[in-house]
């Protein structure tokens, strides 16, 4: 799993009805000093998240398990809110 | 597998299911020498690692499964599987 | 998933015999500010996506789980036609403007 700040979202209306009703963030991955790391990506919210929230989220197949009933279609999925982060004070981090 | 070294920790009330009761640590890639790499990955502690520990992270979602002992495939990818004592060290005494 | 704008349509008549009949997209990845980049991609459409749209594009076998799409042989799916992006506390881009 990855750090990430969600920088905006993005609105369908014509998409893959397994991702109905879910939001789709813009999100910025991060290292835990905010430090920015790589390409924007769009991800799938499923803890409520809000834009400027840090958040952390799962790529590849394991974005598509967030639900018990079903898989959905994709491959950056926000799996929980940070509402705390501690690093070492020495900023070697 | 990849080594990496424990650098900080996260308290999250709102996350996914699989994360409920789970230590979130992050961790940093390292060379063998323990020189930190780019990138920052959050991962579950199944074995007591702390900050500083160099550790070894499993990011793949059927091996976290097993790990975790959940019994389906879960939103959850990078476990802490091992604490390194040494690479290419002499065993002293097992 | 990346954001993408479509560029074109891949004509393709030698491909495996499961990707006969899909739509193969040519995508050119983009920014929330959906300006060209030098990155492309081909892409299996879901979704009904036409050329100029600006789309979600998502990779991996996450691909494949579009139910339509389950047995196809794709690491790159379309999956929704963007309206609008906000971005920064600003609408950066809306469809049809």
């Amino acid at each position: 799993m990855k750090l990430g700040r969600i920088t905006g979202k993005v609105w369908a209306t014509a998409k893959d009805p397994k991702l109905n009703s879910l939001t789709l963030y813009v999100m910025q991955p991060v290292d835990e000093h905010d430090k920015l790391l790589g390409t924007e990506l769009i991800a799938v919210d499923t803890v409520g998240s809000r834009e400027g929230d840090l958040v952390y989220w799962v790529g590849g197949a394991e974005a598509t398990f967030p639900f018990h009933d079903r898989q959905i279609p994709s491959d950056a999925t926000i799996v929980g809110l940070v509402d705390r982060l501690d690093t070492q004070p020495d900023g070697t981090a | 597998m990849i080594l990496c070294k424990v650098v900080g920790s996260i308290v999250a009330t709102i996350k996914h299911d699989s994360y409920d009761n789970q230590k979130i640590l992050l961790v940093r890639p390292v060379t063998p020498e323990g020189d930190l790499k780019s990138g920052t990955i959050v991962a579950v502690d199944t074995v007591g690692a702390g900050e500083g520990n160099i550790v070894l992270v499993a990011s793949e979602g059927r091996a976290a499964m097993e790990i975790l002992g959940f019994s389906a495939r879960q939103p959850l990818r990078s476990v802490i599987v091992g604490i390194v004592d040494c690479i290419d060290c002499e065993r002293s005494g097992g | 998933m990346e954001l993408g704008r479509v560029e074109g349509t891949v004509v393709s008549t030698a491909k495996a015999e499961r990707l006969k009949g899909r739509k193969l997209l040519l995508v050119n990845l983009v920014g929330p500010d959906t300006k060209p980049s030098t990155n492309h991609v081909v892409a299996v459409d879901a979704v009904g996506a036409g050329e100029g749209e600006v789309v979600i594009v998502v990779r991996g076998s996450s691909a494949r789980q579009v139910d339509d799409l389950a047995n196809v042989p794709t690491d790159t799916s379309i999956v929704a036609i963007v309206d609008s992006i906000d971005y920064g506390g600003k609408t950066v881009f809306r469809k049809n403007s």
